[in-house]
């Protein structure tokens, strides 16, 4: 239960905190305990790692994310008729399926639902509360994608000293996310789709280009130059929506304490860093610590670890098996 | 005791610096770049409602559409409508539609809804029931309504008639010629025509076409249900003025459903027969 408010307040913008003693197991006080005196190799360790690093989930993700956006466009263009619609809402093999926030957005606007909207919006939680959550947002929302990259460019840039970066308080979201729900059920318009780059990136992969586009590249563009990722990080309520699934998710990155380094690479690539604090020397409260719900399951922490200290882990599982 | 009010004794009588928290006042920089951020983002949003309130863009809906208001409400924004429709009239609207962006409409002059269809497939398609799930068949519906709207263009109404391809070589627009073929819709422009009176918005109406399939014992899909109960246009004539000329007007009638084939075949460089929108759906 400790996981999921810790879990919650995380998604709600707090900032990580310093574990009390009294949370702290007494297996793990006695890693921590052991750890203090140890030096690493951190050299020669990464070193080890370098020599079989690899992108593996990294490239299934992009993988999956533009095969996803593809199957939409070739469903259209061929008339195979797999995945028929866009992100906001679709019909698989003849299923119906819709976004979360979209339906939520369009419930709270229309104050009405017909059966097949309910089908739909059931069909996903489902596929998400199984799949992570925010697993949505790194594997198939196509506005990540073109985000991580501008994402690298703003980091080179920084680097290099052109720009300097600005942060906003996480708390920003969830305030957002109350305001874009007032507004949806206040005006009766679907006031958030105006300007959610998923839904226009969506639409535009299917249906063609559009003006919209320039408001995603004005996004992109603010995000090289001003704020890495802002609008992942402190606006998209779309991933605020599946932040609420992934608390109820079994599928979770999990974190060992014992073999970890603690030399800091995974924290470095994650686009949503705030979730690794457990990582940090002295902090993990348990052998075992479930990355909270904030993770969109990414798996770049996973690639980059070089002592294998995250790994994806689908609770209960091993006891099935 | 009174070795700590000594103390605090000392503290207060020394000079006062002003001690800058770089700590706090870092968090108060990013506490109102926070707001800011949040203002401009739900700020550029709202002016979505601006587009809308003025009606820049007043459209056409797909088939079965709510009343506007209500349509913008429900619409996911997905297009499963315009992927379904077999003559491509149903589109998305820009961001210039504010509110509006990614809604579907119908361009009736570039490309109407014909019914070719037959089964409403948008409506059936739609997730929300933006698009009315209590409507069945093309004449239940009421997109609007068409009218003369410049009777000194129409060649009907001198009396003229009509030869060549509809709106020339380019125009792309797609049209269900049932006796050529029923399930596939031709070019407009590869059919040739020559009328001695132009009644092109006359034999182009979904609703008189079904009429007459009706009428000679072959309704759409042999199902009844699908005969229209009114007509939707007819061309009436005109007063004679004495010249001999037999002028005729073209009469928008109660079962037109305003799906915009008329606008779209009207064959005047500016079409003299327009659809004005207008929607009667209404939610139970």
């Amino acid at each position: 239960m400790n996981y999921f408010k810790e879990s919650l307040l995380q998604l709600l913008g707090k900032a990580p905190s310093k574990p009390k003693p009294e949370d702290f197991t007494p297996e793990v006080k006695k890693i921590h305990l052991y750890k203090r005196g140890e030096k690493p190799n951190v050299a020669e360790i990464r070193a080890q790692h370098e020599a079989h690093s690899s992108h593996k989930w990294r490239n299934r993700r992009w993988l999956t994310l533009v095969a996803v956006n593809l199957l939409f466009v070739v469903s259209y263009q061929f008339d195979i008729q797999i995945l028929e619609g866009a992100l906001t809402a679709s019909r698989f093999i003849g299923f119906h399926m819709a976004d979360l926030n979209s339906a939520l957005q369009v419930m709270l606007a229309f104050k009405h639902m017909v059966l097949n909207l309910l089908i739909g919006t059931t069909t996903i939680l489902i596929l998400w509360l199984l799949l992570g959550g925010r697993t949505f947002c790194s594997w198939v929302c196509p506005y990540h994608l073109v985000a991580e990259w501008a994402d690298k460019l703003h980091l080179w840039l920084v680097k290099r000293k052109l720009i300097k970066g600005y942060d906003f308080h996480r708390g920003m979201r969830p305030a957002l996310y109350v305001v874009f729900a007032l507004l949806a059920l206040g005006t009766g318009y679907t006031v958030f789709e105006t300007v959610s780059p998923t839904g226009i990136l969506s639409r535009a992969i299917i249906y063609g280009a559009s003006l919209a586009l320039g408001w995603v590249a004005f996004l992109l563009l603010y995000e090289i130059f001003i704020s890495r990722r802002a609008w992942c990080r402190y606006i998209c309520p779309i991933g605020m929506t599946y932040g609420f699934v992934g608390l109820f998710s079994p599928l979770r990155v999990v974190y060992t304490t014992e073999s970890c380094m603690h030399e800091g690479d995974c924290r470095k690539v994650c686009l949503v860093p705030h979730v690794l604090e457990p990582v940090t020397k002295g902090r993990a409260t348990d052998v075992t610590v479930p990355i909270g719900a904030d993770c969109t399951r990414c798996g770049l922490c996973i690639d980059v670890c070089p002592t294998g200290s995250l790994r994806y882990e689908f609770k209960g599982l091993k006891k099935v098996l | 005791m009174t070795d700590s009010k000594d103390k605090q004794d000392k503290v207060a009588a020394k000079p006062v610096l002003p001690v800058v928290n770089k700590r706090k006042q870092q968090q108060r920089r990013q506490f109102l770049r926070s707001l800011m951020l949040a203002a401009g983002v739900v700020g550029i949003s709202t002016m979505g409602y601006i587009p809308v309130a003025r009606s820049w863009h007043p459209r056409l809906r797909p088939p079965g559409a709510l009343d506007e208001a209500e349509f913008l409400a429900s619409c996911i924004k997905c297009g499963q409508c315009v992927q379904v429709c077999p003559v491509e009239a149903i589109k998305l609207a820009d961001i210039m539609d504010g509110f509006g962006v990614g809604v579907p409409y119908v361009g009736a002059r570039d490309q109407a809804c014909d019914f070719s269809c037959d089964g409403l497939q948008c409506i059936l398609a739609c997730p929300t029931g933006a698009l009315s799930h209590d409507l069945n068949y093309p004449h239940e519906i009421r997109m609007g309504f068409a009218r003369l709207d410049r009777p000194d263009l129409c060649l009907a109404m001198h009396g003229a008639g009509f030869k060549g391809q509809i709106r020339g070589a380019d125009f792309t627009g797609l049209f269900r010629y049932s006796e050529i073929d029923r399930w596939k819709p031709q070019r407009v422009h590869e059919q040739q025509f020559d009328l001695e009176i132009c009644d092109l918005c006359i034999t182009h109406c979904p609703i008189e076409i079904r009429i007459a399939q009706c009428e000679a014992g072959e309704p759409p899909s042999g199902d009844v249900n699908q005969c229209p109960p009114k007509h939707a246009i007819e061309l009436r004539a005109e007063e004679d003025r004495g010249d001999g000329v037999m002028r005729m007007r073209p009469v928008v009638l109660d079962g037109c459903v305003g799906c915009g084939a008329c606008e779209m075949v009207c064959p005047t460089e500016q079409a003299a027969i327009v659809v004005d929108i207008e929607s009667t759906v209404q939610r139970a």
